[in-house]
This record gives structure tokens, C-alpha cells and sequence, in this order.
């Protein structure tokens, strides 16, 4: 899965695009693998721009609350931010939002995360 | 064919508190506005009216409920139950209440599992004190009988299993082995949950019921996904534990062996089922919080939906019948 990451300061922003379900959230964990393994303390956090991304399913989800699990231990740092209108309808009615750090914009999420 | 359900609470059996009841009594006569009402018909009509989580309760007792394959009259009737819990008991008194105590019935149950909440109502089930009744209790575990035997007796229970007038007998079925049981196709699968779990998929007449509750989707294997997929393939109707909320499921709650709302509907969704009813309530919920759960589950489906037949959504409360 395509993630075009960038790296913004000490912040690695990830962008996945188009749908994310139960097929292919698989490709989504192996996709972020290469930048979870950088999440440390002493490492860039990471930061999901859900801009581009249409519908996440719990399988996707799950793959981004394993992430963070895995990072929190190190120090690492994950956030999303940006969901549109229907992805923040699902980040709210599963509760994601309130297990997982979740910002309206991209410079509220990049902001969020250089003050940590 | 048609389901009722008779206990639909997780864990441990609830019951509305004198606050929560003058709650709602106070909100039905602000709903009132000065009305007048000629008669207790009348005052009920328009109770009928009002939002479920202020005229009604979603109810407290643990998991029981009954496949009716055909309408019981006063003679004798084979029985099918899914789950002891605690809804077990005014099964009983429904039953007594219709045929009295002389005639003999049939009780098929199918066990999800024997953990306390799904057999803690059998010992206060009165048709097992009488002879001439015949119960059938069907699982998958080992320890079935024993696990039965274990609560009724000395000392928890003051009367010993051994004491029941009913013939009981214990049978046991194997996973994704399917068998014919009182002119019902009943197929079980193996779920996640503490000492496991096990679902059934019921056939009959072309209707298809699935009662899946105390179980656990890890969504980390697409197996596992396709393999419940298939087993809930086409149902009209699935009875899905839905206790906890997506993000607990997953986080704190990981590996406590329930699922979510969300995930329901997802399974629902990729397997074509008709309807869905959440179950094993949480205990802390409260009837408004239970009636929101239901409205968020039914937008989350329409949001999802893409290009799905829609799939109804509802929250199962005691004495809810839903024919299929």
C-alpha cells in the first residue's frame, strides 16, 4: 500500500488513500512497518494524514491501535489527523477517538506531536 | 420461525433501580405536557409513543432465547432454548403458565458456554422440578454436565441436581459438525472467549437464525474473519455479542473474550445477513445509553453500507419477539 511518506521536522507523516477494510489492512500493517520500526523515543513519531482516505474498517483500525501498542513501550509517538466527515463519524462510534490520539487537521496533528 | 428473547444482559443480571425508574416516570409526564388520559388504555397508547429508554427498559436478565418453530398450544411442546442465563426463569413461569404443571414438555437448549451468567438461571427453571418433562441440554464442552451439577448443590444451591423430577440429559455436539435436532439443522462453531465458546447456526423452513454471543474478533486473521463470514452467510438473523465498544474491544478489553457494535455490523455487512441484534449488554449501561449505542450502530451501518442491501439493526431487549 502507498503511503507517501514525508518527513515533516521530527515527524514522519503517512497518507493512506481510498479504502482501508479487512483485504488489505494486512498491506496497510506491512506498509507501515519500515516507520513503526523508527518510532522510538529518540526517533521521528509518527503521524497518519487521513485526508485521503474514504472508509476504515475495525481491521484497519486494529492495525493502528497494534501500532501504537508496539511504539508507546519505546517512547514512540503515533497520531491521526484529518479524517473526513464519514472516517471521524467511525473514529467516533467505535470510540477510537478516545483510545487514540485524534486531530481535526494536519498542522493540529504535526503541532500536537512537536509539543509532546 | 421466531425468536424471543428472554434474558439479553451481559455478565451478570441487572435490574432497574427506584431512581432510574422515577427518571423515567418523570420524563414521561414532562412528555405529557398536562395531557389527560381517559382510561390506562389510553395513558398506554400514548406511553407507546415515547422514546423506548423512557417508557421501556432493555432489561437485566442474562442470556436466554427461544427458537419457536411452531406456535405452542396447551398440549405438549418441544421447547428450544439457546443459553441458562437468568432469563431462564420466567421462561419456566411462561411455560407452567400455559400448559400447568401436569403436562409433559420437551426442552432442547443448545450452551454457548458454561460460564456462571449462562447457567445461573437452571436451578430457578421450575419445569426441571417436575417429572414427566424431559430437558436436553446440547454443547460442545467436555465439562457440560459437570458444570451444571457443580452449581446446583451444596454449596451454593440448597437443592442437589440430583433432586430434579426432569429426566436430564446431557449431549454432546463437535464443531462445524452439523446435526439435526428437533426438525432444526443446527450447525455449532468454535468462538474466542475464555475456555471457549461456541456458536450456533440454526436452519429451518428456508430461515436461517445464527446465535453468536461471548465471542471475541481478533481481525488479525482473514481466516478467522471469512471463517464467521461464512458461518453467518445469508442469516436473517444474528445474534451478535456486542458488549463492549469497538476501541475497549481492542485496547483495554483485549482478550476479556467480547466484541462490538462495530464489528457486528461489519460481519453482518460481508455476509449478506438481514438483521442484526446486538446483545450481551454491558451491566453498567443504562437504557439511554443502550438506545444511543442502537442509534450509532444503525448510522454505522448506513455509512458503511456502499452498495449492501441494508441491513436492519437493533438492540434485543427481555420479551422482544422477532419473527423471521
Amino acid at each position: 500500500m502507498e503511503l507517501s511518506p514525508r518527513r515533516v521536522g521530527d515527524v514522519i507523516v503517512l497518507r493512506p488513500a481510498g479504502r482501508i477494510d479487512h483485504l488489505n489492512a494486512d498491506d496497510f500493517r506491512s506498509s507501515i512497518e519500515p516507520q513503526l520500526a523508527a518510532c522510538t523515543g529518540a526517533g521521528p513519531a509518527l503521524l497518519f494524514d487521513l485526508s485521503g482516505l474514504e472508509y476504515i474498517s475495525s481491521a484497519g483500525l486494529r492495525v493502528l491501535m497494534v501500532a501504537a501498542k508496539t511504539a508507546k513501550p519505546r517512547g514512540g509517538r503515533i497520531a491521526v489527523a484529518a479524517p473526513q466527515p464519514l472516517v471521524a463519524e467511525v473514529l467516533d462510534i467505535s470510540r477510537f477517538n478516545l483510545v487514540f490520539p485524534v486531530h481535526a487537521s494536519l498542522d493540529e496533528g504535526l503541532r500536537a506531536l512537536r509539543a509532546a | 420461525m421466531r425468536i424471543r428473547f428472554w434474558g439479553t444482559r451481559g455478565s451478570l443480571p441487572i435490574a432497574l433501580t427506584a431512581p432510574e425508574v422515577e427518571a423515567k416516570v418523570a420524563a414521561a409526564l414532562l412528555a405529557a405536557d398536562g395531557r389527560r388520559f381517559a382510561d390506562l388504555a389510553a395513558a398506554r397508547a400514548f406511553a407507546a409513543t415515547l422514546p423506548f429508554h423512557v417508557a421501556r427498559t432493555f432489561g437485566g436478565h442474562s442470556s436466554c432465547v427461544e427458537i419457536e418453530l411452531h406456535a405452542p398450544d396447551t398440549g405438549s411442546h418441544d421447547y428450544i432454548l439457546c443459553d441458562l442465563g437468568s432469563g431462564v426463569r420466567p421462561f419456566g413461569g411462561a411455560v407452567l403458565a400455559r400448559h400447568g404443571a401436569t403436562t409433559p414438555n420437551t426442552f432442547h437448549v443448545f450452551m454457548s458456554h458454561v460460564h456462571w451468567d449462562h447457567i445461573m438461571g437452571f436451578p430457578l427453571f421450575t419445569p426441571a422440578y417436575i417429572p414427566g418433562n424431559l430437558i436436553r441440554i446440547y454443547g460442545c464442552h467436555g465439562e457440560l454436565e459437570a458444570a451444571f451439577r457443580a452449581q446446583h448443590g451444596a454449596p451454593s444451591f440448597p437443592v442437589d441436581f440430583s433432586q430434579l423430577g426432569a429426566r436430564i440429559e446431557f449431549v454432546s455436539l463437535s464443531p462445524d459438525v452439523p446435526v439435526t435436532i428437533a426438525g432444526l439443522e443446527v450447525l455449532p462453531k468454535l468462538q474466542i472467549h475464555a475456555g471457549d465458546s461456541y456458536g450456533y447456526r440454526f436452519a429451518h423452513g428456508g430461515k436461517v437464525f445464527v446465535y453468536s454471543t461471548d465471542s471475541e474478533h481478533k481481525l488479525d486473521d482473514p481466516e478467522l474473519t471469512d471463517g464467521f463470514i461464512d458461518f453467518f452467510r445469508d442469516a436473517d438473523l444474528v445474534v451478535f455479542d456486542a458488549m463492549y465498544s469497538f476501541a475497549d474491544a481492542i485496547s483495554v478489553k483485549e482478550d476479556w473474550g467480547h466484541s462490538s457494535n462495530v464489528v457486528g455490523v461489519e460481519l453482518c455487512q460481508l455476509a449478506n445477513a438481514k438483521r442484526l441484534a446486538l446483545f450481551h449488554h454491558e451491566p453498567i449501561h443504562d437504557d439511554r445509553r443502550l438506545a444511543d449505542i442502537e442509534a450509532e450502530t444503525r448510522r454505522f451501518e448506513e455509512i458503511t453500507r456502499v452498495d449492501a442491501a441494508p441491513l436492519e439493526v437493533f438492540a434485543a431487549y427481555d420479551g422482544l419477539e422477532v419473527t423471521l
